[in-house]
């Protein structure tokens, strides 16, 4: 009997951990990468990776708080088993990567240290120095490469997943995959098939993310019929440095080891930051958020940075925004042992060093919570049934996605540190699932199924390849039009939404597919051509960022980091205490109606008749933490949290 | 360089300002090749200057533009890049002479001290595959032959690893920083490219076992020397110490370094590779007077 295989696309954290583990279980695996996986974009992660540890715990803490503060976080848009399993394996999985060799910073007694960071109020953040995602990303690499020489994996690096094949049962059963370098097309038949292609912020143009993150394979997969989570969910990043071709990340560790966020009060106040005395300084964070500071989540800390500079008009400098991010003031061995991989990124393309100076950051697009739709299997107490092949599986039969392209753990808005542990988490409980999958087929192997149904896929992605070189020289340049998609989708699907510009938007990209699917290349030759891999993945674009800006459209409410002025609960302005009152009664009537009408995920399928995303609403798993209002104890909000409250007290005695 | 075409740089048209203040254009002049076993040849570029680039932006700009300085249609250049923040270790090149990530060469720093152009080239050490790009599988081959890993019993729940010193975290750290970018192995006077082509008949498989063959018999450089001095000090990774540093001391290994320290001086990790390559020869010696006693 032929030997069942895996095609394992993407070889971040995800994908090397999901490698890893089914190696370890007798599968083999083809491993494929647009890049050599040492170079995949988890490497560029900074700030570290969360789980509950023996200080936290000792502080109060318990896995239970780590799935409180992520659901909280991702205002209850997130399926809560799939959390509560996380947040439990989260100390296993950093003891193992531990294991692995990962370099954590030590105590001086030689235990792991941890730092904290937003949405939280324990240190749960392990990390190694300030490029955590690089350590952890070595180590599964490494792992990998044991079971490369044992042949058990075999790497298929720089190839282009082109989509997975389906045969007339809907079932997958392989893949077709381009090489970067011959541009042979080729098929690989499969058993199972997971998609671990990480985010897709190069649809913003620029982002904090790498040049691999087109979202392509993501998008293929949706085109063939898988379906798309919560795609108008973006993150985006309080604090990146400016830049022309990408915008670097400063990382949140930053504020955890004590950054702090302000602006000069006199509008433009021409005088160095250093040379600014503190009663000049206003630290808008800590003033409205005392309980939390720097360390709001992420999309409240964007909005305030962002409402600072446009609203207020306090931006730092007069033609362009951004505040500052402060570290001077602390300990120069500090910054050196913990941050020192960050502050040399500001140095190297800044040329001023932030031991000295306050930084200047403003938002930017950073991560996506949406992604491929997939399921799990729960179990009585609420936890997921580890071994089960429902996990991480999305609707069409034998495809799994994984890390940060599956739309599970976030909810609305991603804390800083859950994502490395949600992708290596994801990758290891799907190769037990994967592997029952492969196992337990009853059926042939794909690599004893009919050549046909190969041949035909490969034909067809021929002819599209092969029409992509023969397009006319005279149209239009796809880098160009890739810089104005950019530009559409940051202006109206970021920080802050209207309903007017995203009908706006939807016209604009629109018209920008049309063109691009008629773009010409400059490149027309059969060997590494770079030309057609990025036109292909333009074009490829369009269906994500539709289901991005008509989710973002049809979404009448603010949620995470989603956030549409029009529909802002108004703040209790009363100061009469009777008055406060009524008013937070009705703000928390306002928030119960609201749930009932959109605490529901955005599920989009792909309609290739009308290149359109149809999208559908599907219930949340709130059954283990109800809904609260999420206020992370703002000046003014205790009414509010005070009347939610005693309504708990009162539903429950009526229990 | 008997293969190029333009002897360079010669007589093309040339930006009429390129001291790299706005609003004005420089040169820029890049090393082609269409494929393996092809010609190199010179090739000029003008590049609108902007704030704030580097030659990543550079690079794109002329695949945007895809016309060289005399107006000729071109393909784009083939470059490799990823993470655009010098942690993926894609985007090496030589730049202006000097072996560098093209991700954080600024071009004001490099308009400064050559204001006439900017000079972009494939490392010569590794085979090219087209124009900038070169393969670099061999690296990755170097660190199988070391068994670069550390060889845990399973990824099943094992509570912790061991607890370190932060002495033993900060060494450690340092060297596990390399982003096998081959800065280290370009600049090194004993490593040596290898370069083979694929036999008739011979299968993609066939070709990459004989490749493999050769890859480890060759120099497997600074870069290798520190990953042996990195795994071998890790408190399970030492367990194993001994296959390491038969790799070490293998055809290829220690012996080939004749200590010239240019592999420190590139290497923009900053990884104290002459210190490790110390240490490591040390390792090496006592472990060949022990072979040698055992026998
Ligand atoms: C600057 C930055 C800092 C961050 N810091 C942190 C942090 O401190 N803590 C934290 O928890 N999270 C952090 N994140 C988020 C986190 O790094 C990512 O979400 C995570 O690394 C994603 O991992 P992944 O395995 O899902 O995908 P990736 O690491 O993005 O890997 C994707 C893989 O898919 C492959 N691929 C993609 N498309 C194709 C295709 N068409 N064909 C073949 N292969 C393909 C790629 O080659 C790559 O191997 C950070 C993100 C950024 C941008
Ligand atoms: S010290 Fe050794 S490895 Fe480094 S450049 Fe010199 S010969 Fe090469
Ligand atoms: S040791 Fe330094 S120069 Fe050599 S490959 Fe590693 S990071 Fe690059
Ligand atoms: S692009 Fe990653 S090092 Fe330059």
């Amino acid at each position: 009997m032929a030997r069942h295989r895996v095609i394992v696309v993407g070889g971040g954290l995800a994908g090397l951990a999901a490698t890893m583990k089914l190696a370890e279980l007798g599968v083999d695996i083809d491993l494929f990468s647009l890049t050599p996986v040492k170079r995949s974009h988890s490497c560029c992660a900074q700030g570290g990776i969360n789980s509950v540890n023996s200080l936290t715990r000792q502080l109060g803490d318990a896995e239970w708080k780590h799935f409180d503060d992520t659901v909280y976080g991702g205002d209850f848009l997130a399926h809560q088993p799939p959390v509560k399993e996380m947040t439990e394996w989260a100390p296993r999985i950093i003891d193992l990567m531990d294991r692995l060799g990962v370099t954590f910073n030590r105590t001086p007694e030689g235990f792991r240290d941890q730092r904290r960071f937003g949405g939280t109020l324990f240190a749960r953040t392990s990390f190694a120095g300030a490029t955590t995602g690089q350590q952890l990303l070595y180590a599964l690499d490494e792992q990998v490469r044991r079971w490369e020489v044992t042949a058990h994996v075999k790497k298929y690096e720089c190839f282009d997943y082109l989509g997975p094949i389906l045969d007339e049962n809907g079932v997958c059963r392989g893949s077709i995959a381009q090489d970067m370098v011959s541009m042979e097309i080729r098929a690989f038949p499969a058993d199972a098939l997971i998609i671990a292609s990480g985010g897709c912020g190069l649809i913003y143009g620029r982002s904090t993310m790498s040049m691999a993150c087109t979202g392509s394979a993501v998008s293929r997969t949706f085109q063939a019929g898988a379906r798309y989570g919560n795609g108008e969910f973006i993150q985006v990043h309080p604090t990146a440095i400016p830049g022309a071709d990408k915008l670097r990340l400063m990382s949140e560790s930053a504020r955890g080891e004590g950054g702090r966020v302000w602006v000069p009060r006199k509008p433009q106040d021409p005088r160095p930051p250093q040379d600014i005395p503190e009663q000049d300084r206003y630290y808008f964070l800590e003033e409205r958020y005392p309980k939390y500071g720097n360390l709001v989540p992420r999309d409240i800390a964007t909005r305030e940075i962002f409402n600072v500079c446009t609203k207020e008009g306090l931006s730092v400098e007069n033609d362009r925004l951004c505040v500052y991010l402060d570290v001077s003031h602390l300990p120069r061995q500090l910054l050196d042992r913990k941050l020192a991989g960050i502050l040399e990124i500001y140095e190297k393309f800044q040329g001023v060093d932030p031991r000295a100076t306050a930084m200047k950051i403003f938002p930017a697009v950073h991560y996506s919570m949406g992604g491929l739709w997939c399921d799990y299997e729960r179990t009585a107490e609420g936890g997921l049934n580890i071994g089960s092949p429902r996990n991480q599986q999305t609707n069409i039969p034998g495809i799994f996605a994984i890390g940060e392209c599956d739309y599970h753990y976030h909810g609305a808005n991603r804390l800083g540190a859950n994502s490395l542990v949600a992708c290596i988490f994801s990758g290891l409980i799907t190769a037990p699932g994967a592997a029952a999958l492969v196992q337990n087929l009853n059926g042939r192997a794909a690599a004893e199924l009919p050549s046909t149904l190969y041949d035909r896929e490969t034909q067809r992605h021929l002819a599209r390849y092969k029409e992509l070189l023969a397009r006319p020289h005279d149209g239009e340049n796809p880098y160009l039009i890739h810089r104005r998609l950019g530009d559409v989708m940051t202006k109206a699907a970021t920080v802050v939404r209207h309903n007017d510009e995203l009908d706006w938007a939807c016209e604009q990209v629109q018209d920008l597919e049309d063109r691009a699917r008629r773009a010409s290349l400059s490149d027309t030759g059969n060997w590494t051509n770079q030309n057609v891999i990025f036109t292909r993945a333009l074009v490829d674009m369009f269906p994500l960022a539709k289901t991005i800006l008509k989710g973002a459209r049809l979404r009448d409410e603010c949620r995470g980091a989603h956030y549409k002025p029009e529909f802002v609960f108004p703040e209790i302005h009363a100061t009469d205490p009777v008055q406060r009152r009524l008013e937070a009664e009705a703000w928390c009537d306002r928030f119960v109606e609201n749930n009932r009408r959109w605490l529901k995920s955005t599920v989009a399928s792909w309609s290739a008749e009308d290149r359109e995303p149809l999208i559908t609403y599907e219930d949340v798993d709130t059954s283990l933490i109800p809904p609260r209002p999420r206020l992370y104890g703002m000046v003014g909000g205790d009414i509010i949290e005070q009347v939610w409250r005693e309504r708990g007290v009162r539903e429950e005695a009526a229990v | 360089m008997s293969n190029t075409r333009h002897p360079h740089p010669n007589g093309e048209p040339r930006a009429s300002q390129s001291d790299g203040r706005p609003g004005r254009n420089f040169n820029v002049v890049v090393l082609r090749q269409d494929g393996p076993g092809r010609p190199s040849y010179w090739e000029r570029h003008i590049v609108e200057y902007e704030q704030d680039m580097n030659c990543i932006s550079v690079l794109q700009k002329i695949a945007a533009n895809a016309r060289t300085a005399d107006g000729r249609k071109v393909a784009p250049v083939a470059w490799d890049c990823n993470c655009l923040e010098e942690v993926c270790g894609a985007c090496t090149m030589v730049i202006n002479g000097r072996v560098r990530q093209a991700c954080t060469a600024l071009v004001d720093r490099l308009l400064q001290d050559n204001p006439e152009q900017i000079e972009l080239r494939p490392m010569r050490k590794f085979p090219v595959i087209r124009d900038l790009m070169v393969d670099r599988s061999r690296m990755f081959n170097t660190l199988k032959k070391l068994k670069a890993w550390v060889p845990v019993d399973s990824y099943l729940d094992m509570g912790p690893g061991p607890r370190q010193s932060q002495e033993n975290q900060q060494m450690a750290y340092v060297l596990s920083k390399c982003m096998s970018c081959g800065c280290c192995l370009e600049a090194c006077p004993q490593y040596l490219k290898i370069e083979l082509e694929r036999k008739e008949g011979e299968t993609e498989e066939e070709f990459h076992a004989r490749e493999r063959e050769l890859h480890d018999r060759a120099f497997i450089g600074a870069m290798g020397i520190a990953a042996v001095d990195l795994f071998n000090t890790n408190p399970v990774g030492r367990m194993t110490a001994t296959e390491r540093l038969d790799a070490l001391v293998a055809e290829g290994g220690i012996q080939i370094c004749g200590n010239a320290q240019n592999c420190v001086k590139v290497c923009p990790k900053e990884i104290p590779l002459t210190t490790s390559i110390a240490r490591a020869g040390r390792a090496a010696t006592v472990h060949m007077l022990k072979r040698w006693f055992d026998r």
